[in-house]
């Protein structure tokens, strides 16, 4: 049988419809197309995906289940490596893991396998009846800190064979940057919230508003009878450029806009956490979390929502699919462009004008593409005399984070490198303290949900291995 | 959820509050600061501590009503919850190598102040306090700040109690007078706070400040409440509340405390109605 040579079509909102709504953007495969989609799959020998994926699923064979119709078989398969099926269906950047490997890809596309993980995640979740098999107890106590994608997977895991868990989460609700950061648009709250829901069926606590660092110490979760500590604590503090006028009123990091927005709600018309309903607005930055921002800014109304990249579309960092969704609902991009100043309203004649401090544009500067970086990367050359000013009323700034330094500064004998990260051993997720592991954006910086979870994965791995010794 | 053990109304626009939370009262001090949620779905606001008892497990907060948030709050009665509280969030007052200290506070501030005093109070340091209103009816704690206090000056904007005038009268005459500080510390408006800055400065006496910006995680993650300070951005969550006076850009953070002061007037009135409906 001849292989179609196109993935099917994942079904969408219409652009300009959902450009206006909060409600997520793709809507999933039928049954009908999954099994049709499954068919592509070769299920060749050397299974290149599974090498792609970073907690390594068992692709082919939870596809070869969706061929026959055996969605519950599949998703069995699937969570015997990932602790959240149908959070990574949606989040993860399967063209550059997976999906990139594919044999089917050398000629075609590749197989659909991100959209097939979400089907058979969402097909578990509506149609599942039956009892979990629970573990039996190994008596051993893991603290876990952060309730995001790592801390999720890597108690998820330990759960699963046996270890009594206890996630601390800083926040009210369980989900990290899954609720905090990643749109419900992108992916629905209520998702995660069934994700944590089996964890805790596995007998996972979740302790909310906890700071590690904060109200307890990890060196007090030893004293309390915790023999490991998992950190996940996510990344840290927003970066700004340090330009003029960054702290004007309408400016925001990426990370407080979208906290605004997804875990207060305030996009909701009765929300108490309020947010600038602003018309024209400007987010500086090029990857995912710049793409979540302009494309929230567009739903909370805004009739100009424009990407401020210093590089070109090429170079962007985000997912080629936020990129599409973003463009296609309306995010203009100005690539090539780098803000230098922030410009804000002055009434000298009336200081008591309520306007004065609230932004009115952004000053940038075209720039060109020089010589590569270290990266490999073409810098961005300013060209001089090009500044302008675009008139905005609102500004995000999604450049990144630094590390948080509230677990560093409280816990003795844990080495972090220059740039604030924990220092891990990459194979286990070791630190410098004894039983203590890492992972996630707490250790590598602003990276990806999956990097995360099979940081997670590993860190598990080795605890259970560190436990099973004493 | 979190029992709210205690509530005395201080003035009528002020109420303090004992809430059950061992685990935060266990490792609060004075100068850090807690967050809560009145309700599901409500909003995050940041409260400086205002005493803790580490046996009973409770933490004292005082709050003015100043928005939808506040208000929902004070309709709370003892016995009720609240759904999240979590804390110790910020630094600690700093007390090393402090003798004699100048404790400086401002309306609902006050009540902020006043663990800071007591605490140098307990650490056996000389303790001046001066604290100012704006007028008799909103005189708080008055007593408190008398006991942990050497010297206590309260002073009323319209002159119905005590001396009138602002705070940084009697502050410049004592400092004029030679009282020797070790340290200013100043907790209230950000318009005193600015003043008081401006009246120490001159002499160099150092000069601490007790910032509350907008916030949200509390935790170091949403940068909401940064403030420059030295010319450097800082997050008043990790890195503070406490600041260096002489080095706080007060006219950015003013002009950053009311970006939203529209729709805390219109959540007051929602919440006005609502009330209003009810009783």
């Amino acid at each position: 049988m001849a292989i179609q040579p196109k993935k099917h079509e994942m079904p969408v909102q219409p652009a300009l419809v959902r450009a206006r709504n909060f409600e997520e953007v793709a809507l999933g495969y039928s049954e009908k197309v999954a099994v049709a989609e499954a068919q592509r799959c070769l299920n060749c020998k050397n299974k290149p995906c599974v090498e792609g994926c970073p907690v390594n699923v068992a692709i082919p064979d939870f596809i070869s289940k969706v061929k026959t119709g055996d969605f519950e078989g599949a998703y069995q398969i699937i969570s015997e490596s990932s602790s959240l099926p149908a959070v990574c269906g949606r989040v993860c950047p399967q063209e550059t893991q997976c999906e990139s490997k594919c044999t089917v890809g050398i000629k075609f596309e590749p197989v659909g396998i991100g959209r097939l993980e979400r089907f058979v995640a969402d097909w578990h979740n509506a149609h599942f009846k039956g009892k979990l098999a629970l573990p039996t107890p190994n008596g051993h106590k893991v603290a876990v800190v952060g309730s995001g994608p790592s801390g999720l997977t890597c108690a998820g895991d330990l759960a699963k064979k046996g270890y009594k868990v206890t996630v601390f989460e800083a926040l009210h609700v369980a989900g990290g940057v899954l609720v905090y950061g990643i749109p419900e648009f992108r992916l629905p709250k209520e998702i995660v919230e069934k994700e944590v829901e089996t964890l805790k069926k596995y007998g996972v606590d979740i302790e909310t508003n906890v700071v590690i660092g904060k109200t307890l110490t990890v060196d007090e979760l030893f004293e309390d009878g915790y023999e490991a500590v998992f950190i996940g604590s996510g990344a840290g503090l927003p970066r700004f450029m340090g330009i003029k006028g960054e702290s004007l009123k309408g400016i925001y990091s990426a990370n407080e806009f979208l906290t605004r927005a997804n875990l207060m709600k305030a996009y909701r018309a009765d929300a108490q956490t309020p947010i600038l309903r602003a018309k024209n607005v400007a987010v500086v930055g090029g990857g995912n979390v710049a793409m979540d921002a302009a494309r929230t800014a567009l739903r909370l109304g805004a009739e100009s929502v424009r990407i401020i990249y210093r590089r070109s579309m090429e170079e962007l960092p985000a997912r080629k699919e936020e990129v599409e969704h973003a463009e296609e609902e309306g995010v203009k991009f100005d690539i090539l462009r780098n803000p230098v100043e922030i410009i804000g309203y002055n009434n000298p004649n009336d200081r008591r004008d309520r306007k004065n401090g609230c932004v009115t544009g952004i000053k940038v500067i075209k720039c060109e593409l020089g010589e590569p970086d270290e990266k490999g990367r073409r810098k961005p050359v300013e060209v001089a005399g090009s500044e302008y000013v675009i008139d905005v009323d609102c500004v995000i700034m999604a450049i990144g984070t630094s590390p948080n330094p509230l677990i560093k500064n409280t816990t003795e004998g844990l080495e972090v490198n220059r740039h604030g990260g924990i220092i891990v051993e990459e194979d286990t997720g070791k630190t410098s303290k004894d039983g203590v592991y890492a992972g996630g954006d707490a250790v590598t910086g602003a990276a990806t949900v999956i990097l995360a979870m099979g940081a997670g994965k590993t860190a598990a791995k080795a605890i259970d291995t560190y436990l099973s010794k004493n | 959820m979190y029992k709210i053990v205690k509530k005395r109304v201080l003035n009528p626009t002020v109420t303090m509050m004992d809430i059950y939370a061992p685990l935060v009262a266990k490792k609060a001090e004075a100068g850090q600061f807690i967050i809560l949620r009145v309700n599901n779905d409500g909003e995050r606001i940041p409260l400086t501590v205002a005493g803790y008892d580490r046996v009973a497990g409770t933490v004292k907060i005082i709050f003015q009503i100043v928005g939808g948030t506040t208000m929902l709050l004070n309709a709370k009665e003892e016995g009720d919850y609240i759904q999240d509280f979590v804390g110790p969030l910020g630094c600690a007052t700093k007390t090393d190598g402090i003798k004699k200290v100048c404790i400086v506070g401002g309306g609902v501030g006050c009540a902020i102040a006043l663990p800071v005093a007591q605490k140098f109070h307990e650490l056996g340091c000389e303790v001046h306090s001066i604290i100012g209103f704006r007028n008799k009816d909103l005189l708080i704690l008055e007593d408190e700040f008398k006991a942990c206090s050497t010297k206590l000056t309260v002073m009323t904007d319209d002159g119905s109690y005590g001396r009138q005038g602002v705070v940084t009268a009697p502050l410049k005459e004592a400092i004029e007078s030679g009282e020797n500080y070790d340290e200013v510390i100043t907790i209230g408006p950000l318009i005193m706070m600015k003043f008081v800055v401006a009246a120490t400065k001159p002499y160099g006496v150092p000069t601490t400040v007790s910032m509350n910006p907008i916030m949200i995680d509390g935790t170091g993650m949403c940068g909401g409440c940064r403030l420059t300070v030295g010319g450097k951005t800082k997050f008043a969550c990790v890195d503070g509340p406490d600041f260096n006076g002489f080095e706080v850009d007060f006219d950015e953070a003013m002009a950053r405390s009311d970006a939203y002061a529209e729709f805390e007037q219109k959540a007051r009135e929602k919440n006005c109605n609502l009330f209003k409906g009810a009783k």
